[in-house]
C-alpha cells in the first residue's frame, strides 16, 4: 500500500503548522501543494494501476545529453567522470546495453583523466580526486571489460588513497582538501572494487565514521555537524563494507531513517524539516538493504528467534517511493528532478533510477556464506561485497509490470 | 571581469597553451566559451612550468568565475598566494564575492578554512557565516565551518544567543537543534545536572509550541543520552500530548519498550497497542517500522 491507495485520505496529509507558521513550514506545505496536484490528477483518473515509467524518454534524454552539453554546464567541467557515472549507471538500471563505440568513447576519456602519480582528476590536467576516481572506477566496473579494466593503474592508485589518508582515520578527497565521509566511501569503493584494500587503507577508519554518528541517529558528513542522507548513506556502506557496522547504533540509525520518508510525498527528505528531493530515494533508500541484513545479522547473534527471517523486511513504503519517483519526479521531457516543478538532469536521473531499483527490488546478504567465510578466515570487503544476491520473490512493483528496472546490489554502487 | 582570449594571448603569449585532451570521442563534451578554453589552456601551461606569479593569480581568478568548482584551480591559487606572501585578507573578500552565488560550493569553503587558518585571524568569520546563514540558515557548508571556527578558535561566547534567536525565527530548524547540542555538549567537563535540567526544560517548552516538529524531540532525546537520566520520566510529560500525536507516541514505544524487558508485561500490552495504532492509523507511512517494533516488543527474548 502506497500513499495513493493508502487508508489516509490525501486531503488530511498536508503537515501541521501547530499554530506557529515558520519559513520550514511554509517551504515544506509549497512543495507538498505541487506533488499533491500531481498525485490527485492520478486519483481522479483512476489511474493509479497505468502509472508508468517514461523509459524512452529517459533514455533520450541521456544520449541526446551525452552527445554535447551547452557552455553552461562549464560548472560541471571539473566533475566530468561523474556525467559519464551518472549517464552510464542509468542507462544501465534502464536495462540499456551500451554500444561498444560508445563505451570506448567513455574509456579513452577516462584514461586521460588518470594521472600518472595514481586516481582520476575530474577533468583533463586535474588533480585526483576522490570523488572523481570514484566515478571513474564505478563507472569502468559497469562496462566490465578487460579493455575497460586495463585503463587503472593499481599500483599508483594504491599509493594515491594512502597518500589522502589521514591520521584519524579520515580521508582528504585531494591533496591540500577537504575531509568529509564521502571521502572513505569513495576510497574503500574505489579500493574494493580494484582489489587493493589492506588493513592500513582502514585503519582507525570504523572509529572515526563512528564519531560522525549524531544524537539523532544519522551520519554527518564530519564529527559534530548535522546527519545528512548522503553522508549516513556513505557511512553506513563504508562501515559495512569493513564490517563493522555493529560499532554503530543501529537502532538510533534506524529510526532516524524511517522518519525521513515524507507521509504525503512519499519520497524522502536528507535531513529531518528539510524537503523531499529525488537524489535521496538512492541515498536514504539505500539504507534500507543494508539496515535489513545488519538486523537480521543482530537477531541470529541475540539467538533471537529470527523474526520472519525468510521474508523481505525493508522497513520503508516502498510503493510510495515508487509513487513520488513515477508521479512526481519524472519530468515530461525525459529525465528526473528532485522535485516538481524542477527540471531534470544527470545526477538525479541517476539517483532517481537508483532508488526506484532499491524500492522495486530485494536485494540480500547471505549471512551463512559470511559465517563459513568468517571461520575460514576469509571474509575481507571484497568477500562481503560479493555476497548479495537478488531475491525475486521480494519484487515489488507499482503501476504497470513494465516499470520493473534492472536490480542493482547497492552497497558498491554499480553493478 | 573576465580575460578575452586576446587579453590571454597578450598576457601569457610567452608560454605554449596546452589543449584539451579528451580522446577522440568522450562522452557529453561541455560546448566551453572560447574564454575559458583559452583560459585553462594556459593555466596547464603555467602549473606545467609551475610558474606561481601575480599573473597566474588573475588566471586563476578568472577561471574560479567561470566554475567555482575548479578544485585544481583553486588548489594552485593557494600555492601562489602562499609563495607570493599576498595579503591574505584581501583574499577573504574575493571568497566572499564568489560566496553570494555559490553559498554551497564545496571549494569555495574549504578555501576560506585555509586561508584563515593561515591567517590566523577569526574576526570576520562569525559575520560572513552569518550573511550565507541570513540566506539559508540550513547551509550545511555554512554549519560546518562554523563548527570549525568555533573549535579552531575557541569560540563559542556569542552562540547559545545566535541560536536561540535562529530557533525563534524558525523552531523547525533541524541545523540550529544541531548546533545546540555541538555547543552544549563541547566541554564534557561543564555537563552537570543543572545544565541538562535547563536543556530539558527550554525543549520541552518548544515541544509544546510545536508537538508535531521532530527537531525538539530529537534533541530532548540527544540531552539525555549525556546524562545519566533514563527516558522513563518523560513518560507524563509525552501524555501531555493528544492521542495521535505521533512524536509523543513514538516516544512511548520506547518507554514502554523498556519496562516491559524489566518484565513489566501490562507496559509490554502498552507498547504493541501504539505500534499497532502508529502502523494502521496515524502513520501509516511507516507501517513497516511499526510492525517491526511491534514484533521485538512482543518476541520472547532468549
Amino acid at each position: 500500500m502506497g500513499i495513493l491507495d493508502g487508508p489516509t485520505p490525501l486531503d488530511s496529509l498536508f503537515t501541521k503548522h501547530d499554530g506557529n507558521i515558520t519559513h520550514s513550514w511554509t517551504l515544506q506545505v509549497e512543495t507538498e501543494v505541487e506533488v499533491y496536484k500531481l498525485y490527485k490528477e492520478v486519483l481522479d483518473t483512476d489511474d493509479l494501476n497505468n502509472v508508468t515509467l517514461e523509459r524512452e524518454r529517459h533514455l533520450n534524454y541521456l544520449l541526446s545529453g551525452s552527445k554535447g552539453l551547452n557552455k553552461y554546464f562549464v560548472v560541471l567541467d571539473a566533475s566530468r567522470p561523474w556525467i559519464c557515472y551518472w549517464v552510464v549507471h542509468a542507462l544501465d538500471i534502464l536495462g540499456r546495453t551500451i554500444e561498444p563505440d560508445f563505451m570506448r568513447g567513455c574509456i579513452e576519456m577516462l584514461s586521460k583523466y588518470q594521472n600518472p602519480t595514481g586516481g582520476f582528476g575530474g577533468g583533463f590536467g586535474q588533480l585526483s580526486h576522490l570523488a572523481a576516481s570514484y566515478a571513474a572506477v564505478n563507472a569502468l566496473a559497469v562496462f566490465g571489460t578487460q579493455e575497460a579494466y586495463d585503463v587503472i593503474d593499481r599500483e599508483n592508485l594504491y599509493k594515491w588513497l594512502l597518500s589522502l589518508k589521514q591520521p584519524d582515520g579520515s580521508y582528504i578527497m585531494h591533496k591540500g582538501g577537504e575531509v568529509d565521509v564521502r571521502g572513505v566511501y569513495c576510497a574503500l569503493s574505489i579500493a574494493v572494487l580494484t582489489n587493493i584494500l589492506t588493513p592500513e587503507l582502514i585503519e582507525g577508519t570504523p572509529e572515526w565514521i563512528k564519531k560522525c554518528q549524531t544524537y539523532e541517529g544519522g551520519i554527518g558528513g564530519v564529527p559534530g555537524i548535522e546527519a545528512h542522507g548522503g553522508y549516513a548513506f556513505c557511512g553506513l556502506a563504508a562501515m559495512e563494507l569493513m564490517g563493522t557496522s555493529e560499532k554503530l547504533d543501529i537502532s538510533k540509525l534506524l529510526r532516524w531513517a524511517v522518519s525521513l520518508q515524507m507521509p504525503l510525498e512519499g519520497g524522502f527528505q536528507g535531513r529531518p524539516n528539510k524537503l523531499v528531493d529525488g537524489c535521496y530515494s538512492f541515498w536514504v533508500g539505500g539504507l534500507y538493504p543494508l539496515l535489513e541484513t545488519i538486523t537480521l545479522r543482530q537477531q541470529l547473534r541475540e539467538k533471537k528467534q529470527a523474526i520472519k527471517s525468510s521474508a523481505c523486511q525493508l522497513l520503508f513504503n516502498r510503493e510510495a517511493l515508487q509513487e513520488y519517483i513515477l508521479i512526481a519526479a519524472q519530468s515530461q521531457k525525459g529525465g528526473l528532478v528532485d522535485k516538481p516543478p524542477k527540471g531534470p538532469d544527470f545526477y538525479h536521473t541517476c539517483y532517481c533510477l537508483s532508488g526506484l531499483s532499491t524500492a522495486q527490488n530485494h536485494v540480500v546478504y547471505d549471512i551463512e556464506k559470511a559465517s563459513e567465510l568468517e571461520r575460514q578466515g576469509k571474509l575481507n570487503a571484497t568477500a562481503r561485497s560479493l555476497l548479495w544476491a537478488e531475491d525475486v520473490s521480494g519484487r515489488l512493483v507499482i503501476g504497470k509490470e513494465e516499470n520493473l528496472v534492472v536490480c542493482k546490489r547497492s552497497i558498491l554502487d554499480e553493478k | 571581469m573576465t580575460l578575452s582570449p586576446y587579453d590571454l594571448k597578450s598576457n601569457y603569449g610567452d608560454v605554449t597553451p596546452i589543449d584539451q585532451d579528451d580522446g577522440p570521442s568522450p562522452i557529453a563534451p561541455i560546448a566551453y566559451s572560447t574564454e575559458y578554453s583559452t583560459a585553462m589552456a594556459y593555466f596547464r601551461a603555467l602549473v606545467r612550468n609551475n610558474e606561481k606569479s601575480k599573473r597566474a593569480l588573475d588566471l586563476t581568478s578568472d577561471i574560479i568565475k567561470h566554475n567555482p568548482a575548479h578544485y585544481t584551480v583553486w588548489n594552485y591559487r593557494q600555492q601562489i598566494l602562499f609563495t607570493l606572501d599576498e595579503n591574505l585578507t584581501k583574499e577573504l573578500e574575493f571568497v566572499k564575492g564568489l560566496a553570494r552565488d555559490n553559498p554551497k560550493n564545496y571549494q569555495l569553503w574549504h578555501h576560506r578554512q585555509v586561508i584563515v587558518e593561515k591567517l590566523s585571524d577569526s574576526s570576520k568569520e562569525l559575520e560572513f557565516i552569518n550573511e550565507v546563514l541570513d540566506d539559508d540558515a540550513k547551509n550545511y557548508h555554512a554549519w560546518s565551518y562554523r563548527q570549525w571556527i568555533n573549535t579552531h578558535f575557541n569560540l563559542w561566547d556569542d552562540e547559545l544567543p545566535f541560536i536561540d534567536t535562529l530557533l525563534k525565527d524558525d523552531v523547525r530548524n533541524n541545523s540550529a537543534w544541531n548546533h545546540r547540542h555541538f555547543v552544549v555538549f563541547h566541554d564534557l567537563d561543564a555537563i552537570d545536572e543543572s545544565l541538562i535540567q535547563s536543556e530539558i526544560n527550554y525543549t520541552k517548552e518548544k515541544i509544546r509550541q510545536t508537538p508535531n516538529n521532530i527537531s525538539p524531540w530529537n534533541y530532548l532525546r540527544g540531552v539525555l543520552e549525556k546524562s545519566s537520566r533514563d527516558i522513563q520520566e518523560l513518560e507524563s510529560f509525552c501524555k501531555e500530548f493528544t492521542d495521535n500525536d505521533i512524536n509523543s507516541m513514538g516516544w512511548l514505544v520506547d518507554i514502554y519498550e523498556n519496562r516491559a524487558k524489566n518484565g513489566d508485561d501490562q507496559a509490554k500490552e502498552d507498547a504493541i497497542k501504539i505500534c499497532e495504532s502508529l502502523a494502521n492509523k496515524y502513520d501509516t507511512i511507516r507501517k513497516a517500522y511499526w510492525e517491526y517494533r511491534k514484533d521485538e516488543i512482543a518476541a520472547p527474548s532468549s
